[in-house]
């Protein structure tokens, strides 16, 4: 297959998916390609379409890739969709939500030590939501539940994996300078 | 948060001991501590905690005085502070031989936990940034498929509406008498449907109801049922026309790593 054809099939898929489409899944669909083809291919496509000044990008989220609008388009196609901005989550949720991503898998106990305040509520709102999905229990007495961060979380905040989010270390640094 | 936000509305300040004092939102005990630190621009490695500690309990005395009830957490990290506070007056214990025995400064766990709460404010912050943007980006909507094999065609508002009038009939040819009267609202019901949609990839539709005992629960499972699908976490299909209608998830429905 001809790089233009695959690079264009490849952006074809990315537009048809519900969900963000993997390396993986593109070498299944063109098992006659190298994986190296198809991951230079995606690289290209992404940087010719996201260079392009059109009103779409193409983004790298929870570990594959997906088309979406850009945000600076928000206002027109709030007003065309008449739709509000939604609700977005508390700040009590994010903190809580912050905790379990970079110490996962946490127990809710640890959660209340880091934020000094109970966190039941949060959590809860958080399970509802689909960000934070149980990992499992931890071999204490007790046996707590383990949480951890879900693909959702990935998807909601734009993240291509755990390790796009900043290091806890600069954070600290941050944190240092404040007070 | 919901204590402090009405206080703003309708008591934004008191008279405490004839000083007029503004009382700001705090979440938590952590989040005073950090403003009364950051107001005094004091330096937390070094943090006078006699006058830290006076500024914390006379915050909690406010509260009182509006009849605030205090979670237990204020309580304890006013006991800590006290604590603290007379472990600085004593002098260092003379016989103690341990490392354990040898504690260094007692504000030192304090400390820590200021710094590990500043910085998951910080990462708090940066999600809440980054959830901005992601809510005005759009992705291209869901489209409906059929996959391979699967000849199916989804069911009508009709087929939807026969069905459950079918049994209702059923329920009420075979009526015995309602004695309790049970309350079950739409949640409980979503939730339990939600559940069973977690053990089990397609439920019969029929089957939701095989069980119930009151008509009011009937509908309320219908009506559970029109919610999910409206949600699209369900998808409602029938193989073909007058056939069984069949559920299964529907793709908005949530997955895990």
């Amino acid at each position: 297959m001809e790089m233009i054809e695959l690079k264009a099939a490849i952006e074809a898929i990315i537009y048809v998916a519900d969900d963000p489409v993997k390396s993986e899944q593109f070498k299944e669909i063109f098992p006659d390609e190298s994986f190296d083809k198809i991951e230079t291919a995606v690289k290209d496509l992404m940087q010719e379409f996201n260079e392009r000044p059109g009103g779409m990008l193409i983004r790298e989220v929870a570990g594959g890739y997906r088309m979406t609008t850009r945000p600076e388009h928000h206002e027109h196609i709030r007003a065309y969709l008449k739709s509000k901005p939604s609700a977005k989550l508390s700040l009590a949720a994010l903190e809580t939500l912050a905790v379990i991503a970079y110490r996962q898998p946490v127990t809710l106990a640890e959660v209340l030590a880091v934020r000094g305040k109970k966190s039941s509520t949060a959590l809860q709102t958080l399970l509802e939501k689909k960000l934070v999905s149980i990992l499992g229990r931890k071999p204490v007495v007790g046996r707590p539940i383990l949480y951890g961060t879900s693909k959702e979380f990935l998807i909601h905040f734009g993240l291509k994996d755990l390790s796009d989010l900043p290091t806890l270390e600069e954070f600290a640094q941050l944190a240092g300078d404040q007070i | 948060m919901e204590i402090s936000e009405n206080l703003n509305q309708e008591i934004p300040t008191v008279e405490a001991s004839g000083i007029t004092i503004r009382l700001e939102t705090f979440e938590g005990p952590l989040d005073l501590l950090l403003h009364l630190i950051k107001k005094e621009e004091l330096d937390i490695s070094d943090i006078p905690i006699a006058r830290i500690t006076e500024q914390y309990l006379e915050y909690l005395r406010i509260m009182k005085d509006l009849n605030i009830n205090l979670a237990g957490e204020w309580l304890l990290m006013a006991a800590t502070l006290i604590y603290i506070k007379s472990r600085m007056l004593l002098p260092p214990d003379p016989v103690a031989q341990t490392d354990e025995e040898v504690q260094g400064d007692p504000r030192q766990e304090l400390v820590y936990q200021l710094l590990e709460h500043q910085k998951f404010k910080n990462a708090a912050q940066m999600l809440y940034t980054r959830e901005e943007v992601e809510t005005s980006v759009w992705h291209s909507p869901p489209q409906e498929v059929v996959e391979h094999g699967k000849e199916v065609i989804s069911a009508t508002l009709f087929d939807l509406l026969k069905a459950f009038h079918d049994i209702v009939e059923r329920f009420e040819a075979q009526r015995a008498i309602e004695l309790s009267f049970e309350e079950v609202t739409i949640e409980q019901k979503l939730a339990e449907v939600r559940r069973l949609l977690l053990v089990h990839d397609t439920i019969l539709f029929s089957d939701f109801f095989k069980d119930l005992t009151s008509k009011r629960h009937l509908i309320v499972t219908f009506l559970a049922l029109l919610e999910l699908t409206r949600m699209r976490e369900i998808w409602i299909y029938q193989k073909k026309n007058f056939e069984e209608i069949y559920i299964t998830k529907g793709k908005s429905s949530g997955e895990t790593i």
